[in-house]
This record gives C-alpha cells, sequence and structure tokens, in this order.
C-alpha cells in the first residue's frame, strides 16, 4: 500500500464519509460553465460554521425570488434523485469559496461528474469528500441521454478502479484521481494532520 | 543548466517536500485573510487544539461584508456583522495584524498587499479568494485557495498543491490610447475562453505587458483566473522595483539592495519552455464589454453580440440562455445599449489609476441623469489620495460622489447590490447571473468605457470622446 499506516493517521476529526463504491441515479444539468455563484450566491456566504449550505445550493436556480421551488429545475423534479450530479463542461469556475462543494456534499451528492473542472473547485472538492470525475464529452453526453431515457437510472462509481458505469448498459469509463487524493478519500483523511506532523521539517525549511 | 521559467523557478525554491504520488508541499510566505472564507478554517484548528502556527507572516481585513457608507456605524446586517467580529476575534487570538474598518490599513484585501509592500516578488501569497492572483503583477506566485487550504496554511504555512502546467501569452505592440489593461485582460479571455487557462499558471511577456504600470499589471494578473487559471504573473522589472521600494513592509538599507540583486534574477530564461503559449497583437485589442454571464463572453465596444450559428447541444443552450437571461439578442450591436448603473471599484479596478482615469475622463462633463453610479475606492489609502490629489472635486462637479472601501457590489454581498433586471456597466471581474445582486445584468469593462457610460447613460465608446 502506497500510503502505509504512518504517525499523520491519528485523526482528529472526521470531516466526510470514508469513500468506496456508489450506485444510484443521478441528478443531469446540462448546462455549461456552472460557477461558484449559481452554486452559492455569495449572500449565503455569511455563515462562521460549515452547516445548513445544501439547502441553498443553487438558490437562484432553483427557488423564485418568494421561495417557491421553480418546477423546472432537475433538483426541483422529484423524477431526478441520487448521490450523483452530473454538469456540463466546465463545473465549477469562478471564486474559491469552498461553500460550493460544501453545498453539494450537505445536499446529498457525492459525485459530480462533467467533462471539465475548474482547478478551484475539484481541489475543494476532494478536500470535502466529495469526489470529481472526469469523462470524455462523448461519455458525458452517453449519461445525459441515460438519464434522458429513463430518469431513474443508476451508475456505479468505483473509486478503488477508478470506473465509472453506466449499469444498465455496462459501458465504462475510467477516470484519474491523484494516488495520493484517492487514498484520503478512501480514508476519510485530510491534509492538516500530514503538514502538522512535518512542522520540524518546515520549520528546518525556514531556516536561513 | 536546465532553462527555467519564472515560476519553475519561485515555485522549486518553495517546495517543502515532494510527496510520492501525489501533491508537492509548498511553502507560503504571506498569507492574506478576510472575514469570509476564515471562520471555518479557524474553528477547523480550535477543533483540533492548534494555534496559528506563523501569525507574523498572516494579514487580515474584513472587505466582502462591509458597507462602503457611513463605515462609522455597526454593521447592520446582523449576518455580516457577525463575520466580521469574528475575523477580528480570531485575529486577537491568534495574534494577527488586523486592519479594521476605517483604519489607514483598510481595504479590500489585494488592494492593501501591494499598497503596504507586503506583496514582493518572489514570494508565494494565497488567501481565500480566486483573485489573489492579484499579486502575481509583482513576479510573485499568488493564488486563491479554498478554506482547507487557509487552514493547512494557519497550521503549517504550507499547503498541498500540484504543480500546475506553465502558460505563456505575450501582447506585442502598442495599446491604442483608450484601451488599458482591463481590455488586454477581456480581450484574451474571449479570445482562450473561461476555461482555457485551467491547469496552468500564466506568465504574461511582451511589450504590451512590460509598458503596463503597476496598477495596471495588478488588473491583468487579477483577470488571470477568469481564464480558469489560478493564477498569472509578471516578471518583476524596474517598474516593479519603483512601486515596492519604500512601502511599510519593503526590505529596507542594505537589505532592500541584497533583495534586489535576487529579484533581478527573477525571469524566464531562454529556451524554458511553456506547456501553451499564446502571442496576440496590441493593436487587435479595442475597449472591450461583455454582453453575457462569463467573462469570456466579451466584444470590442464597436461589435455587435456574436450569433449562436454552428454551435450545438449544450453550448447553444448555454449561450441562448445565456442572452435571455442578459435580455440580448443575437447580433445586436453593444453601442447604444441602455446603462442604469455604473460602477467603479473592486480588487480588479478599485486602485489609484483607476480613479484618475474616470476622474480625467468625466472632467468638465456631467453624468447622465439615468444613471446611478458607485465609486468604491479599493482601500482607505485610496479614498485618501483620491482626496489629496483633488479627483473629489472634479468627480463632484460632475455629479458623482465618492463612497468608502470595499468589495461593495462586485460580489453583492453587502448592501451594495444592482437591483434586478438593472444593467450595470462594471468595472469588476465576473459578470456571472446575480453576481451583483438577484435579478442584476452585468457589463464588464475598462474604468474608461465605465466613465463614458455614466456620462452618456448607454454604452459608449470611450475613444470618440477622449
Amino acid at each position: 500500500m502506497l500510503y502505509a499506516p504512518c504517525p499523520w493517521q491519528k485523526i482528529t476529526k472526521m470531516a466526510y464519509d470514508k469513500f468506496s463504491v456508489i450506485n444510484t441515479p443521478a441528478v443531469p444539468l446540462p448546462i455549461e460553465n456552472v460557477d461558484t455563484d449559481q452554486i452559492i450566491p455569495a449572500r449565503f456566504l455569511k455563515a462562521v460554521e460549515r452547516k445548513g449550505f445544501g439547502d441553498n445550493l443553487f438558490r437562484d436556480w432553483r427557488y423564485e425570488k418568494d421561495g417557491t421551488p421553480k418546477a423546472d429545475f432537475p433538483l426541483n423534479n422529484t423524477k431526478y434523485s441520487g448521490k450523483i450530479l452530473v454538469g456540463g463542461k466546465n463545473f465549477g469556475s469562478g471564486s474559491s469559496r469552498e461553500h460550493a462543494a460544501w453545498a453539494i456534499y450537505d445536499y446529498g451528492f457525492r459525485v459530480v461528474v462533467s467533462s471539465f473542472f475548474a482547478d478551484i473547485f475539484k481541489g475543494n472538492a476532494l478536500n470535502n469528500g466529495l469526489l470529481p470525475v472526469v469523462v470524455t464529452p462523448e461519455f458525458l453526453q452517453k449519461i445525459f441521454d441515460a438519464i434522458e431515457k429513463e430518469a431513474t437510472t443508476t451508475f456505479e462509481v468505483d473509486l478503488e478502479k477508478q470506473t465509472f458505469t453506466i449499469t444498465a448498459t455496462g459501458e465504462s469509463t475510467e477516470f484519474e484521481i491523484n494516488p495520493y487524493k484517492k487514498h484520503c478519500l478512501q480514508n476519510g483523511l485530510d491534509d492538516i494532520d500530514y503538514l502538522v506532523a512535518m512542522k520540524d521539517e518546515i520549520a528546518a525549511f525556514e531556516a536561513p | 543548466m536546465e532553462a527555467k521559467t519564472l515560476f519553475d523557478k519561485i515555485w522549486d525554491a518553495h517546495v517543502v517536500k515532494k510527496v510520492e504520488g501525489g501533491p508537492n508541499v509548498l511553502y507560503i510566505d504571506r498569507h492574506l485573510i478576510h472575514e469570509v472564507t476564515s471562520p471555518v478554517a479557524f474553528l477547523g484548528l480550535k477543533n483540533r487544539g492548534l494555534k496559528v502556527f506563523r501569525p507574523d507572516k498572516t494579514t487580515a481585513t474584513p472587505d466582502h461584508n462591509v458597507p462602503t457608507q457611513e463605515q462609522h456605524l455597526s454593521i447592520k446586517d446582523e449576518l455580516s456583522r457577525n463575520q466580521v467580529e469574528k475575523l477580528k476575534q480570531n485575529c486577537a487570538e491568534h495574534g494577527i495584524v488586523y486592519h479594521d474598518l476605517q483604519s489607514e490599513g483598510h481595504g479590500i484585501v489585494h488592494i492593501i498587499g501591494p499598497e503596504m509592500g507586503l506583496t514582493q516578488p518572489g514570494m508565494t501569497i494565497v488567501c481565500g479568494d480566486s483573485h489573489t492572483s492579484t499579486h502575481g503583477a509583482f513576479g510573485a506566485i499568488a493564488f486563491g485557495i479554498g478554506t482547507s487550504e487557509v487552514e493547512m496554511v494557519f497550521a503549517s504555512q504550507c499547503i498541498m498543491q500540484p504543480k500546475p502546467k506553465k502558460m505563456r501569452i505575450t501582447v506585442n505592440g502598442e495599446l491604442e490610447k483608450g484601451v488599458t489593461a482591463k481590455d488586454i485582460a477581456l480581450y484574451i479571455i474571449s479570445k482562450i475562453s473561461t476555461s482555457g487557462g485551467t491547469g496552468h499558471f500564466i506568465e504574461y511577456a511582451g511589450s504590451a505587458i512590460t509598458e503596463l504600470s503597476m496598477e495596471g499589471r495588478m488588473t491583468l494578473c487579477n483577470l488571470s483566473i477568469e481564464s480558469g487559471a489560478r493564477g498569472g504573473m509578471i516578471a518583476p522589472d524596474e517598474t516593479t522595483f519603483a512601486y515596492v521600494k519604500g512601502r511599510q513592509f519593503a526590505p529596507k538599507g542594505e537589505e532592500w539592495e541584497s533583495a534586489l540583486a535576487k529579484w533581478k534574477e527573477l525571469k524566464t530564461d531562454e529556451g524554458a519552455l511553456f506547456d501553451t503559449e499564446y502571442v496576440f497583437d496590441a493593436a487587435d485589442i479595442e475597449p472591450m464589454i461583455t454582453y453575457g454571464t462569463n467573462p469570456g463572453m466579451g466584444v470590442g465596444v464597436t461589435q455587435s453580440i456574436p450569433t449562436s450559428e454552428g454551435m450545438e447541444g449544450t453550448d447553444k443552450t448555454t449561450y441562448i440562455k445565456s442572452l435571455q437571461y442578459m435580455g440580448y439578442h443575437e447580433g445586436d450591436p453593444m453601442k447604444g445599449k441602455t446603462v442604469d448603473y455604473v460602477f467603479l471599484g473592486s480588487c480588479t479596478n478599485g486602485r489609484i489609476e483607476d480613479f484618475r482615469a474616470f476622474a480625467e475622463f468625466v472632467k468638465g462633463k456631467q453624468k447622465a441623469p439615468g444613471v446611478d453610479a458607485w465609486l468604491v475606492p479599493g482601500s482607505k489609502r485610496v479614498e485618501n489620495q483620491i482626496r489629496e490629489e483633488g479627483l473629489t472635486e472634479i468627480l463632484e462637479a460632475a455629479g458623482f460622489e465618492l463612497r468608502q472601501p470595499g468589495c461593495s457590489a462586485c460580489l453583492a454581498m453587502n448592501e451594495d447590490k444592482i437591483p434586478e433586471g438593472k444593467y450595470a456597466v462594471s468595472t469588476t471581474n465576473r459578470n456571472f447571473e446575480g453576481r451583483q445582486g438577484p435579478g442584476s445584468r452585468t457589463l464588464l469593462a475598462s474604468p474608461l468605457t465605465a466613465a463614458a457610460a455614466a456620462v452618456t447613460g448607454v454604452v459608449t465608446d470611450p475613444r470618440e470622446m477622449l
């Protein structure tokens, strides 16, 4: 095992669930350049604790001004469900607000699939137990088509094997993930204990 | 020896450790914090029983939530007030310098860093804000981070980062009068798209770039993130050194001399390789304006809105959705479009040079009666300088008034919000749906194009009025 148990694995908190395999339906959001201001508008970033962000996920696309759900928005469409969100290319562009990843996770998603993610969002997702899966534009279209054909169709995401599979047809694709980040996700770890355990090394680096 | 890029030189000098099969542990020289992305990180530290490792390398100020009028009063919105107070408390608890509202050091975090000389060539600088890329103007590696990473820096003065790819964007030639750094940035993004820079760190080069002032360079680097790049940088030169020299936290005396010697080495070696290169001609750039809902949807102010011809699938539906939101039609000319609001400010264009340009443009003219204009300095020092230079009188004579520093209507997290359906020509960085307030419609432009819109009430080519 690449990252065998070592001192930094004394975990002080479990920020997110360990990730292994999930098999669920998916919610389609066939829009490109979904930016972080849509995922969670700035006016909902005023909390000083990390909770409740899921309620305001896609706030202005999801609700009318008076709070009535917009019927045509996928999250409000009862035929869609599941722990996988499927977005158009360049998902998560815009600000560095980690609240975007928190909101998606808090709503109940564990995987976001797109053909392309913005860098900061991708990093934030990985730091919060939310798996960003990059597929080819063609495969992304296949996923959208499969959901359109049968809204409850399921998909299997296997982190160990790094595969994303359309269960009904068995069509499968592999996805990339940094081995270190994969290890973190599989074990519910974050980077901070690792860094804190390196303090002497860091202090030595600082010395002139 | 292997030829290295400017980026490689700084990055490699800050790698504490390379994690096998994983990211680099990167040492951070300067950590800037504000009230929105820090409280959960402070809470994380507390839960782990940790203190901030290097408080002396951390600087704080509240900017996103603050009102831009009557700052001497308590912040009206309870949640905003709470977030600002929390920052103050956390800083006191951890021994971090905090620049409070109305103090000389207050302002948008990316404006005050350079002003105080905290931003220096060769540094690594991070902040929980994507526009941290601004500081790359000094030949620093500066980028925005998430709250988990803010906590990492608090705990260890390091973050875990995979090394990005390198891109060079060269802009040769001379800019036409009336064309600014903002226009260069919007032009580049309109060409490479909002995802063209993703996975990369940009170095800007070429004569049109080296001719820019530090303020202009900051505007350009600020907008790097809007192309998807994590950051952008410009090799430091005499313009940079002259700007940094004598500032509060700049090295002094012998230290200055030795720093200067090192900084002069900070340039890309001949023959160093970039993963991606673009070359543009400054003569092709006119004053830019956006017509859609991402910063890549921009055209020259004399141009029309492109048609969706040739687009397919989600490309096309996304494009149509965007124009619907804006209330615009394919093929419409941009010139003459109605403008309800003009906003001058933000970390993109809230510096003294931006106010000078705006004031010079409106001098002897009058604000159009139908336009509401918000002029928000990026910092207290910018505000003071505006007053000292007599720009306030010019602005007031033309029907404009100055507000107090903060992020203001750039992201509508405070009291300054553009009303639903209204059009704002804004010198900011994002024209996303609802960015400046629910239902607001943003047209990104330079301070000059904003000034032209403010006095005419419609989208106008500033070159016609210079």
